[in-house]
């Protein structure tokens, strides 16, 4: 016979738990009491015992998915003089016996007995058939077949909505008078997560079931969050975040959440830094050793602009405007497993050629993993370069605590007018992002009119 | 009341401290008795289950320039530093039967080392829905457990005087919205770990309701140094 493998409850606020490793392949023979997977719910990792010696079957549960507890994560086959035994008790498996027309792969109601988990005693014995085990479900409402097989035993609104959710989320809508029935839970089966209600307290409380204005200052930047990413039985595969993955993810929202984003757009002719790269490449080459690219004349196109408009170089502190004296400009770097800015420090005291070269070499080192902690730390203003990838112009997020950042397209030859003729010339969009709390639209256009000046008219010296 | 036997290791390496809990765990479920390790570990990154070497932000060479090693942890959670100055502490509990709820564990542990950091007079609190132990908003210990039959392993560390700035290793580009705090930093002056480990064992006790009987490898292991592990682990279990 067939004996059941669950997703154990850990305590009592804990809803649902990560499948985190199988330890035995399907087929393998396990013994009773022996590790078989692992879990981990919060900042606990867990090994769990099998509930009977056999033979692990029909892994139902990938590694990476999170699921309710109770739910059936795998079952053995028990060996012959269990099955011998188990014949003279109800057989345990009711959920087994699916309804006729039941929705395909709806995710199995628990089949348990009673036993505390852990210790796999108590789940090692056959359950008996009748109350402890779940009615089928009822068809319909197949994302919740809990609640449909409570709704058989006279199960109250509230039992319903407790399926929904755990009891610390529970506990925490009752201290905020918070509705769980009206929030759309992020959970397997739609069930309100404890990050679901934080999220709709932060947004203001029950309010937040519904789409939460737009706009960036809207606080509830998060509260937002609609129907389930996806519904059991869907094809996805569940990859938990990397770190760096969480911090650059919590880093864009607070951004976001801290700066009153406005972006502005300027077209830029290019030809005379086209001209002056054509001109002096070789030469730079051979001196210095690496190759002139557009990129430090934008920076330093940046830095004598920062130096007009001292106001893009700050940060806020409280009621207190912040200037910077140093310009440090963070450069974006894309890596494959993310993205870090390295920083140019000082660059305003630095030439075009030492520019580049601290530009190649921090972007080289970004991408082979050999940066030292300060040269990611103290940058006063960022510039990146989707343009490499093919984008006209985008809307940078700011990165805190600075004020601004400029984003720099791709430079492409387009049909212009140049003083009433048609022209062919290397163009770019540049745009910039900035934090209305402190710069007001007149001074980023100026801004950004001082760095197209200085690109268009090429007023760069000493360039090798 | 069920004894406890707790010990000040002094500092000891991550793989020694690893193999240390493993046999003391196994002799916990074998029916010997429950340990407290407290100690502190040379400075080294590891690496929960979930996090990848990409976590860490910087390679071999700036790695090595600090002196610091990775290590790989069977605990969950995603990566974490620990170094000198850093009290770290590892229960060897069986939380079975009275006290077999992981959540309540969490919130034991914090709890010790929140009783813990007000004998000193920093303040500490929770943060609903992040683990760990918070002086206002910044993160002054992280809490990590691994169970097996409900025998714990793993455990908490607290910054006591620990350098802060290695953090940063793990912290890509500043990417970060919660900062750590040590004691030090909040007192303004730096604390003895011994001092810290002396006060926190009642604590422990009494949140553990479990009776606190020295060790024998008290203090011992400190004065050897690191490398002794084996030892220790022979005294101590």
């Amino acid at each position: 016979m067939r004996v059941d493998v669950i997703m154990p409850q850990m305590g009592e606020s804990i809803a649902e738990g990560t499948l985190t490793r199988w330890l035995k392949k399907p087929g393998d023979k396990v013994a009773r009491d022996e590790p078989i997977f692992e879990i981990s719910t919060d900042k606990v990792d867990a090994e769990i015992p099998s509930p009977a010696a056999g033979t692990l079957v029909d892994i139902k549960v990938q590694e990476g998915q999170t699921v309710p507890i109770n739910t059936v994560v795998a079952q053995i086959e028990t060996e012959a003089s269990a099955v011998a035994a188990a014949d003279k008790t109800a057989p345990s498996a009711a959920p087994e016996a699916k309804p006729a027309a039941a929705p395909p792969p709806a995710p199995k109601p628990a089949a348990v007995a009673p036993g505390t988990p852990g210790d796999g005693k108590e789940r090692a014995r056959p359950a008996p058939a009748s109350p402890a085990t779940y009615a089928a479900p009822a068809g319909g409402a197949g994302n919740v077949p809990r609640a449909a097989s409570l709704i058989g035993q006279g199960a109250t609104v509230e039992d319903l909505r407790r399926v929904r959710s755990s009891p610390v989320v529970r506990k925490i809508a009752q201290e905020h008078s918070i509705d769980i029935s009206g929030l759309q839970g992020t959970g397997v089966s739609g069930r309100v997560t404890k990050r679901d209600i934080l999220e709709a307290i932060e947004g203001g409380g029950a309010r937040a079931a519904a789409p939460a204005p737009g706009g960036a200052t809207a606080p509830a930047v998060r509260a937002a969050t609609p129907a389930p990413v996806f519904a059991p039985g869907e094809r996805v595969t569940v990859v938990p975040m990397s770190a760096m993955r969480k911090k650059i993810a919590e880093h864009m929202l607070m951004s976001r959440r801290t700066s009153a984003h406005v972006t502005t757009v300027f077209e830029v002719d290019m030809g005379r830094v086209m001209k002056l790269r054509a001109e002096h490449q070789q030469a730079f080459m051979e001196r210095h050793g690496v190759k002139l690219t557009p990129t430090p004349f934008m920076v330093k196109a940046a830095v004598e602009a920062l130096k007009a408009y001292p106001v893009v170089n700050a940060s806020i502190d409280g009621d207190n405007i912040v200037y910077k004296k140093d310009i440090n400009i963070g450069i974006a770097v894309a890596l494959d497993w993310g993205l870090i800015v390295p920083v140019v420090k000082h660059a305003d005291d630095m030439s075009l050629s030492g520019i580049a070269k601290t530009v190649t070499d921090l972007a080289e080192r970004a991408r082979s993993k050999r940066l030292t902690p300060n040269e990611v730390q103290d940058g006063t203003f960022t510039i990146t370069n989707p343009g490499i990838f093919g984008s006209l112009f985008g809307t940078p997020i700011i990165n805190q605590p600075q004020v601004a950042i400029l984003g720099v397209g791709a430079i492409q030859k387009r049909v212009v007018v140049v003083d009433d003729a048609i022209a062919i010339r290397p163009m770019v969009f540049l745009d910039l992002s900035f934090d209305h709390r402190l710069i007001d639209g007149a001074v980023a256009d100026q801004f950004m009119a001082h760095l197209k000046a200085t690109l268009q008219e090429g007023k760069f010296t000493e360039i090798v | 009341m069920r004894r406890c036997i707790h010990a000040f290791l002094g500092r000891m390496d991550y793989a020694g401290a690893m193999d240390l809990q493993a046999t003391c765990a196994r002799r916990l479920k074998e029916g010997g008795e429950e340990r407290l390790l407290l100690l502190e570990h040379p400075p080294v990154i590891t690496l929960g289950r979930n996090a990848s070497r990409e976590d860490i932000l910087f390679g071999d060479e700036a790695l090595r320039a600090r002196g610091v090693s990775i290590a790989p942890a069977d605990r969950g959670g995603q990566v974490t530093y620990h170094g000198p100055g850093q009290l770290v502490g590892y229960p060897i509990l069986n939380l079975s039967p009275d006290r077999r709820d992981v959540g309540r564990y969490l919130r034991d542990l914090e709890e010790v080392l929140i009783r813990t950091l007000a004998r000193f007079g920093v303040g500490a609190s929770r943060i609903e829905g992040l683990t760990g132990v918070w002086a206002g908003d910044e993160k002054i210990a992280s809490i990590g457990v691994h169970l097996s039959r409900w025998v714990t392993t793993h455990g908490f560390a607290l910054n006591v005087n620990t350098d802060l700035a290695q953090f940063s290793l793990i912290v890509p580009c500043g990417l970060t919205t919660r900062r750590i705090t040590s004691m030090e930093r909040v007192l303004g002056q730096s604390v003895p770990l011994q001092d810290v480990a002396a006060i926190l064992v009642p604590e422990f006790a009494s949140v553990f309701g479990r009776e606190m009987v020295p060790g024998t490898g008290e203090g011992a292991a400190a004065e050897r140094g690191a490398g002794k592990d084996r030892r220790v682990l022979r005294e101590v279990c």
